[in-house]
């Protein structure tokens, strides 16, 4: 099942994820929501999120490396970026976004992470992509695109301009 | 005057620690001295410290990287600051903390602090961060702990304090973003001033365009020429159109009676003040270590004036020492080998 993914069209994808979105919020009477990317990937795709949605809150952008849960066994992402969420996050409603939903370890960190900063009345999770093989109990409300691969198949986002998806082997 | 001289020139015989700080894959291990490390690793370190210096921000102020990691603060020598924020520091990466003053003679070196290591050892405990008025003895720790243990030199005798080095570098680049074109003036102390040292080979390293010292000739240290510094004697030009002015502390703990002739003296002669202030360049930031001695290093109109980013290094202080400390425990040795 080797599907082309260099060829999907991601500005459509997130398009539409824009589009569930806003219905969404509108279901569940959020008015101003504050949007929060995962850096990298799910920072670039928030940033096109936040435009298309014309959300009036500045955009949230964290970092998850000191919240990940391998960090014995790997030690310390020397990339890492500062978290940066510039307004309250104490009882707003949250839109986690992020580029591939796998494991779910990264939204489990993101998470911890979130709540260090206060407690949100509500988190939604987007992603442009839901790769499956989860390991935690999570899930996201809103998906861009939905793949069934092989475990050991990588999906990765690559940007910011063009975004373009990337696999290779592991 | 040369004998007076002896004591602090033998203490500032640096031991080779750049080797031992690295492991196998040039990865930061233990932190001892600025000296040796390489540009990148201590960009590295003020970038994974500009990450952390968000985390004072949270409602939280905790991020939970170093959780069940056992860190021991052990100072040898009285410190209220360095203490303080290396405990926070822990703490901030929510690792557990025990600190230990240790009241130490001159006779109660060697055996003594092996056998304080290896009790701590047996306990588990994974960072050592020492402070000694021994030279040396951050590296002698060091070479004797186990595989999994990392050592932080929080001030050994003359001879080094990395950890001040790299938080005045880390204030001096959110402050001024480059180091290539910055003209930087180091005034008083060099001698007994083991945060100098560390200062002038992080300075230089980083590729600061010019690194001055200003000092009376009798708290210059022997060996100043071959530091990569130019010395001045004066103020008024060692101050002449420099980007950053770091004052240090006078130790008068560390200082013979003979090295000055007054407090007074000095501070006519090498205290900041606004007027002195004036040589500089008009956006000139000022720094010190801390504690200040108002009115002998410098005014207080210019420690609490518009230049001054003492309490910007302070806090800048935390992120640097969460960020050692999570590089040296983050290398993955030991666990998953």
């Amino acid at each position: 099942m080797d599907t082309d993914l260099t060829s999907i069209d991601i500005d459509a994808v997130i398009e539409l994820m824009a589009n569930k979105l806003a219905d969404q919020m509108k279901r569940k009477n959020i008015v101003e929501p504050l949007m929060i990317g995962i850096h990298t990937g799910g920072l670039w795709v928030a940033t096109k999120l936040h435009q298309k949605l014309g959300l009036r809150k500045p955009l949230g952008e964290i970092d998850i490396s000191f919240y990940r849960d391998d960090f014995t066994r790997i030690g310390l992402n020397p990339q890492v970026k500062p978290s940066h969420i510039p307004s309250e996050v104490e009882s707003e409603h949250i839109i986690l976004v992020d580029d591939v939903l796998y494991t779910g370890r990264t939204i489990r960190a993101a998470l911890n992470e979130i709540f260090d900063y206060g407690r949100p009345d509500s988190v939604t999770l987007a992603v442009l992509v839901d790769r499956g093989a989860r390991e935690l109990p999570l899930h996201a409300d809103i998906v861009g695109l939905e793949l069934d691969l092989s475990p050991e198949k990588q999906v990765k986002l690559t940007g910011p301009t063009p975004l373009a998806l990337e696999t290779n082997r592991s | 005057m040369s004998s007076s001289k002896q004591p602090a020139s033998t203490s500032f015989k640096a031991p080779d620690s750049s080797r031992l700080q690295l492991d196998e894959q040039g990865r930061l291990r233990h932190f001892l001295t600025t000296d040796g490390l390489s540009k990148d690793i201590l960009t590295e370190i003020m970038d994974v410290a500009e990450s952390f210096s968000s985390v004072g921000q949270q409602a939280v102020k905790k991020v939970p990287v170093l959780r069940g990691k056992t860190i021991v603060n052990l100072f040898f020598e009285n410190s209220t600051r360095t203490r303080t924020t290396f405990d926070l520091a822990a703490k901030r990466l929510s690792a557990d903390v025990i600190n230990l003053n240790i009241a130490t003679s001159a006779t109660s070196k060697g055996e003594s602090i092996l056998d304080t290591i290896r009790n701590l050892e047996a306990m588990q405990a994974d960072m050592f961060v020492v402070r000694h008025s021994a030279s040396g003895a951050a590296h002698f720790i060091a070479n004797n702990v186990e595989p999994h243990v990392s050592v932080i030199n929080a001030g050994d005798g003359s001879h080094a304090h990395p950890t001040q080095a790299m938080l005045d570098m880390f204030t001096i680049r959110r402050e001024k973003k480059v180091f290539s074109s910055l003209k930087v003036a180091i005034i008083g102390d060099i001698l007994h001033s083991r945060v100098a040292r560390s200062q002038i080979h992080a300075l230089n390293t980083l590729g600061a365009k010019e690194v001055r010292v200003i000092a009376p000739k009798t708290l210059l240290p022997s060996d100043t020429d071959s530091l990569g510094v130019h010395v001045y004697n004066d103020l008024a030009t060692g101050l002449d159109d420099v980007d950053v002015i770091i004052m240090l502390r006078l130790q008068r703990e560390r200082m013979g009676s003979a090295l000055l002739p007054s407090e007074h003296e000095y501070f006519e002669c090498f205290g900041l003040t606004e007027e002195k202030l004036a040589y500089a360049k008009p956006d000139v930031m000022v720094m010190h270590p801390g504690p200040i001695n108002r009115g002998v290093e410098m005014d207080a109109a210019v420690a609490d004036g518009p230049h001054s980013v003492i309490l910007q290094q302070v806090t800048n202080g935390i992120a640097i020492r969460m960020a050692v400390m999570t590089l040296a425990l983050g290398q993955a040795k030991g666990a998953e080998q």
